[in-house]
């Protein structure tokens, strides 16, 4: 039984650039952007990171297939850059390279960068591309807020809930996010709605309306990572660690088994296991602080607090209805907008999501830092389809937690 | 001619959508006021994802219900609309049908009786020809404002022939060719050129066609006062029932022409009236049958006792019943390619189909060919060396398993109207297959008010996409609802 991940690394620096439609930035730009604000925080200088790791998900449209744009945007000290590519979930998978490599002993100091430039695609929506060539002759070419859409349907008939009470629910969602969103400088979205505007917002696939979907932004995050004992060495008092860090795909069980009924992400139960067992969680609804969660659309992250076992299965509904997951409520979910307005540049989102949690814990979230001291903080990155796909789990925490 | 031989079986296929044609008319009676005597009743229009193949496709597995597809020698596939000018159209139809690879495949063209010209060829082998599938499918393009958009229709028909239990014996037939012109059609183009309909009426169905009717009931020695079926695939109004007039055939031997409710199919429609009349007819019973182009073919055959005991199919009727009112005829334009609309960058996607994958996934794509461990019975699609259940991942363990003809029930759905579509918003879902397996998978002719998960579903031969570019269409399968009684039935 492998021993984990857990406090073998801390967080020495993050960065955030503003996400957004950052029409006079290029790809390497935003990098640098996220970098800038990660090296000052860690206090160190470029030439000490050993190695590296890129996460970027549309190479057509932004920076091509290898390392070299970020070693070059950055000028790194001629080390190691691996691009990396897991769909929507590409900014953990970055994550967790770097973290990895320091916990290995390979590296001593890892940077992950996370970075995309959806706003040169020319699309409203992600653009569509190849799955490969057998796919395409037999899959089905939908587009992302049709493929999660499915969820509604089939939760729906899992959970019997009624059409209107789980349009409510998906509503409150997107209200919430808003609101969050609204108190964060560099989110994409920071305009306040109402429900009335979500439940009648356009179609855009069955039971989703526009309000139902995330940002489609450009941006970039950035973690810098080293040891607990190098990141005291460096004088960094302020720790986060991560407490796990668990990463799980689909093996075509959901899409060509017997059993999955279609509501509920197969993966993120799995992997929230694995990392509740990671870092010695019993009780996630009462032990975790808040949380950070793919909420690519609002149906996405309504389920997803069953799969991560916040809520009991075919209850989140209600709990989203009775704001559990409000700012203020018990466990916050994406008290920084989340994908939905702080948006959803993808290879950077799941740094994203770290560097919010990474926020909160230390106290230097602003206008919007929980209240209640968080202790724990979990992110939950999604990328593919609900019937396939990478589902990553990160938590982190003070180093006490 | 032999008794032991003569058609085994029949089938249909008429697509779902009927647009009106009142709806045509009044979209073009601004240009075309004369058309209005053409304005009554409804046409069948194929959807986008349809053509010759496809509906050839779904006609073949109506007739063959009950057969034992190993058993066909021989398929041809009659139409003047293949989509393909040098890919062999009937070579994709017999892959759909999981024939065997084992069997001779021609597609017949050049004029409107190509259909019943290949039955006849496929008659004339009697016993030594095998097992034969001949098939006929037409989906023409007629310009906006002609009478041909109005009088024209889109359909598929086969029919099995060969030796064993016939449900209709072969009399025998009878063929003049003469280069009647009364329309055509070059080669590569969209379009019928078509000559002065009094002539084609006059020289044409009266005298061409009626001496090659009398001389058919002289040749093949029938009394035309015993025929009780001539089926004339001329929808001109009256022309049927002149020339049985004229050659003494009883009034109520005339088969409808099937003009208000589908259309004249082209070279599908003789073998479409053919396969109406036998799922009608009782045994002993005698059936002329025509086909006009260029000349034409007489056909002669008599009903066996064989015919009550055919397996039950949807054929002609439950094809004609699927049917769906449309009056869109936008649409229906842009669908036969007749209007540029903006379809958006989604559209732009680029469809390139690399022929070495799609030949060594052929009996998964085009036959929806799926997996079955012969160890554990999992039936999964598509298969793959190392199985996908979660308990016993066997290994190089499966066979071949044919899903096209599972029915299969919704497990999730969307109506996707972002994703680019032709008729939008797309459908698509996950469905269970009965016995076993799921696939994730498009789906087509859905009525939005009756979707939901636990809808069963049915699987059907359709265009996934067509490759611009290179002119390459791309063929899989997609979900329809299994037929429900129409509302008011």
């Amino acid at each position: 039984m492998a021993k984990g991940i857990k406090d073998k690394v801390a967080i020495l620096g993050m960065g955030c650039a503003k996400f957004g439609e950052r029409w006079d930035k290029d790809a390497e730009q935003l990098a640098v952007e996220a970098f800038q604000e990660a090296i000052a925080d860690a206090g160190i200088d470029t030439s000490q990171i050993d190695a590296a790791w890129l996460s970027v998900a549309f190479d057509a449209v932004n920076i091509g297939p290898s390392g070299i744009p970020l070693a070059t945007a950055l000028r790194l000290p001629n080390i190691g850059v691996t691009k990396v590519e897991n769909y929507c979930a590409s900014g953990t998978e970055a994550f967790r390279g770097a973290v990895y490599a320091v916990a290995s002993g390979a590296a001593d100091i890892a940077l992950a960068v996370g970075v995309e430039k959806l706003k040169d695609t020319g699309y409203g929506g992600l653009p569509v591309r190849t799955r490969g060539s057998t796919f395409d002759m037999i899959g089905v070419t939908g587009s992302a807020p049709g493929n999660f859409a499915q969820l509604a349907a089939a939760y729906r008939n899992a959970h019997g809930v009624s059409k209107d009470d789980l349009k409510l629910a998906m509503a409150h969602v997107s209200v919430k996010s808003h609101a969050n969103g609204a108190k964060n400088p560099k989110a994409h979205l920071r305009k306040l709605i109402d429900i009335d505007t979500v439940m009648n917002a356009p179609m855009i696939a069955d039971p989703l309306g526009l309000f139902d979907c995330c940002g489609v932004s450009d941006g970039a995050a950035c973690a810098i990572v080293t040891t607990p004992e190098i990141a005291h060495t460096l004088g960094k008092r302020d720790l986060v660690t991560v407490k796990a860090l668990q990463i799980v795909t689909s093996n075509g069980w959901e899409s060509q088994g017997t059993g999955w009924n279609g509501s509920y992400f197969h993966t993120t139960r799995t992997a929230a296991v694995k990392a509740y067992d990671e870092a010695g969680v019993t009780n996630p609804r009462d032990e975790i602080s808040l949380i950070e969660v793919h909420d690519c659309f609002s149906i996405t992250e309504l389920v997803t607090m069953e799969d991560l076992y916040i809520s009991p299965e075919g209850e989140g509904w209600k709990d989203v209805l009775n704001g559990f997951f409000d700012a203020d409520g018990k466990v916050p979910c994406q008290i920084d907008g989340g994908l939905k307005c702080f948006g959803h540049p993808i290879g950077a989102s799941g740094l994203r999501m770290i560097y919010e949690n990474y926020l909160q814990l230390l106290g230097r979230a602003g206008e919007r830092q929980r209240s209640t001291p968080p202790r724990l903080a979990l992110s939950h990155n999604l990328g593919g389809m609900p019937n396939q796909n990478v589902s990553a789990v990160a938590i982190v925490g003070l180093p006490d937690a | 001619m032999n008794a032991d031989s003569g058609i085994l079986s029949y089938g249909a296929y008429i697509p779902r959508l009927r647009l009106q044609r009142s709806a045509i008319f009044a979209a073009n009676a601004w240009f075309a006021a004369g058309l209005k005597g053409l304005a009554m009743g409804e046409r069948a229009i194929a959807n986008w994802d349809e053509d010759s193949v496809t509906m050839a496709v779904e006609a073949a597995r109506d007739c063959l219900t009950g057969f034992d597809r190993g058993t066909v020698t021989a398929l041809s596939l009659a139409s003047t609309t293949h989509p393909f000018a040098d890919r062999l159209n009937s070579g994709i139809v017999k892959e759909a049908l999981t024939l065997s690879d084992s069997i001779s495949a021609l597609d017949v063209a050049g004029s409107q009786r190509a259909g019943t010209s290949s039955l006849i060829q496929a008659l004339n082998a009697g016993v030594n020809g095998g097992t034969q599938l001949c098939v006929a499918s037409e989906l023409r393009k007629a310009r906006p404002a002609s009478e041909g958009e109005l009088v024209q229709g889109d359909a598929a028909a086969a029919i099995l022939v060969g030796a064993g239990d016939p449900i209709a014996r072969f009399i025998g037939s009878h063929s003049v060719t003469l280069d009647f012109v009364d329309h055509f059609r070059a080669s590569g183009a969209d379009f019928d050129y078509t000559w002065e309909s009094r002539w084609i009426r006059d020289e044409g169905y009266s005298m061409l066609l009626g001496d090659a009717l009398a001389a058919a009931i002289e040749t093949l020695v029938v009394d035309p006062a015993k025929i009780d079926r001539l089926l004339i695939p001329i929808t001109v109004r009256g022309v049927p029932e002149g020339l049985a007039k004229k050659l003494g055939v009883p009034a109520a031997a005339v088969a409808d022409t099937l003009a208000p409710n589908v259309g004249d199919s082209g070279v599908a429609h003789p073998l479409l009236m053919l396969a109406a009349a036998l799922e009608q007819a009782r045994p002993g019973e005698t059936i002329m049958l025509v086909g006009f182009g260029q000349g034409c073919d007489v056909l002669l055959f008599e009903t066996t006792e064989a015919i009550a005991n055919l397996p039950r199919r949807d054929g002609f009727s439950g094809a004609l019943a699927r049917g769906k009112a449309d009056e869109n005829y936008l649409r229906f334009l842009f669908h036969r390619g007749l209007l540029d609309l903006d379809r958006g960058m989604r559209a732009e996607a680029d469809q390139k189909q690399p022929g070495t994958t799609l030949f060594r996934n052929r009996k998964t794509v085009l036959g929806l060919v799926g997996g079955r461990c012969t160890k554990t019975g999992t039936v999964q699609f598509p298969r793959s060396e190392i199985s996908v259940n979660p308990t016993d991942r066997a290994i190089g363990t499966q066979e071949d398993y044919p899903l096209a003809e599972k029915q299969a029930r919704i497990v999730t759905y969307t109506a996707d109207s972002l994703t680019y579509s032709p008729a939008p918003p797309q459908y698509y879902g996950m469905i269970d297959f009965e016995g076993g397996g799921r696939m994730f998978t498009e789906f087509a002719d859905v009525d939005a008010e009756s979707i939901e998960v636990g809808l069963a579903m049915k699987m059907m031969f359709r265009i996934k996409a067509v490759d611009e570019k290179r002119d390459f269409i791309k063929y899989f399968w997609k979900a329809v609802p299994v037929q429900q009684p129409a509302a008011g039935e």
